[in-house]
């Protein structure tokens, strides 16, 4: 699927990364902890993660994580926002708590994965 | 940031800033995009991006910034992290997975699980922790190039 479908899926407003729409997305990470994502991520491209600050970008960067899903209405400040388009990263933004946007996606057959 | 190409390989060097949680991971940005510029291979990049960054914030929230020395080779990319810190106090369990002396409001930026330097460890090929308590701790570690 694209980020777009993920986008539509989970009503998520589009907070920079408009143009990066149509990239193809296989698996997802989801967590708060950004320590977590960098020791148990395996490619995933996607991350859903309810902190909002800007080293969300950065794990996403290290990790080349293209699309940050922001979850339970949480938004970017203005410095996550910079450091996602100088990075040419994508950051939605959606009301749905954690459980839920996992399970949408999942069920749309985005894949996760085990330690 | 200074840049010297030499017989040794590229050497890069960056200052962490301390107590400035926003910039932290700023030097293993411009790690990674220079790795990437050189054409190492994305797992190479990977490992050292992960492990570089995992000990930029360590360096940030335990050790109010430090130097940071990359060297990279044909062979392997060495990356030397010192700091004047507090030191570790007890390494063996610093090195196990879940334990960390993080405060709360660490862990409320994300950070702090207790994997850091787990991490770090399972993305390199060689690592080495020098600390020493009121003296400040240099973790070094180096990521092989594949094939050599």
């Amino acid at each position: 699927m694209t980020v777009k479908d993920i986008q539509k899926a989970l009503a998520a407003t589009i907070t920079t990364g408009e143009e990066y729409m149509d990239k193809e997305i296989t698996s997802a990470f989801a967590s708060d902890m950004m320590s977590e994502v960098l020791a148990f991520s395996k490619g995933q491209s996607v991350l859903i993660t309810g902190l909002c600050n800007p080293q969300v970008i950065r794990t996403a960067e290290m990790l080349d994580i293209s699309c940050i899903v922001l979850i339970r209405g949480k938004s970017a400040n203005e410095e996550m926002i910079e450091l996602a388009k100088e990075r040419d990263l994508i950051i939605l933004e959606t009301r749905y708590i954690m459980f839920s946007a996992c399970g949408i996606l999942y069920d749309l057959g985005l894949e996760g994965g085990t330690t | 940031m200074s840049d010297q190409t030499g017989s040794a390989g590229v050497v890069l060097k960056y200052t962490v800033s301390p107590d400035d949680f926003t910039r932290a991971g700023e030097a293993s940005s411009k790690v990674k995009n220079i790795l990437k510029q050189m054409g190492i291979s994305p797992d190479v990049i990977r490992k050292v991006s992960i492990a570089m960054y995992e000990g930029e914030i360590n360096m940030v929230i335990h050790a109010h910034g430090g130097e940071i020395t990359v060297t990279i080779t044909p062979q392997e990319v060495l990356m030397e992290l010192k700091d004047v810190g507090p030191g570790i106090e007890d390494v063996e369990k610093a090195m196990k997975a879940g334990y960390s002396t993080a405060p709360e409001q660490v862990r409320a930026l994300g950070f702090g699980a207790g994997m850091g330097l787990p991490n770090m460890q399972g993305c390199t090929d060689e690592m080495k922790v020098e600390t020493e308590l009121g003296v400040g701790t240099t973790i070094t570690m180096s990521v092989h190039m594949e094939d050599k």
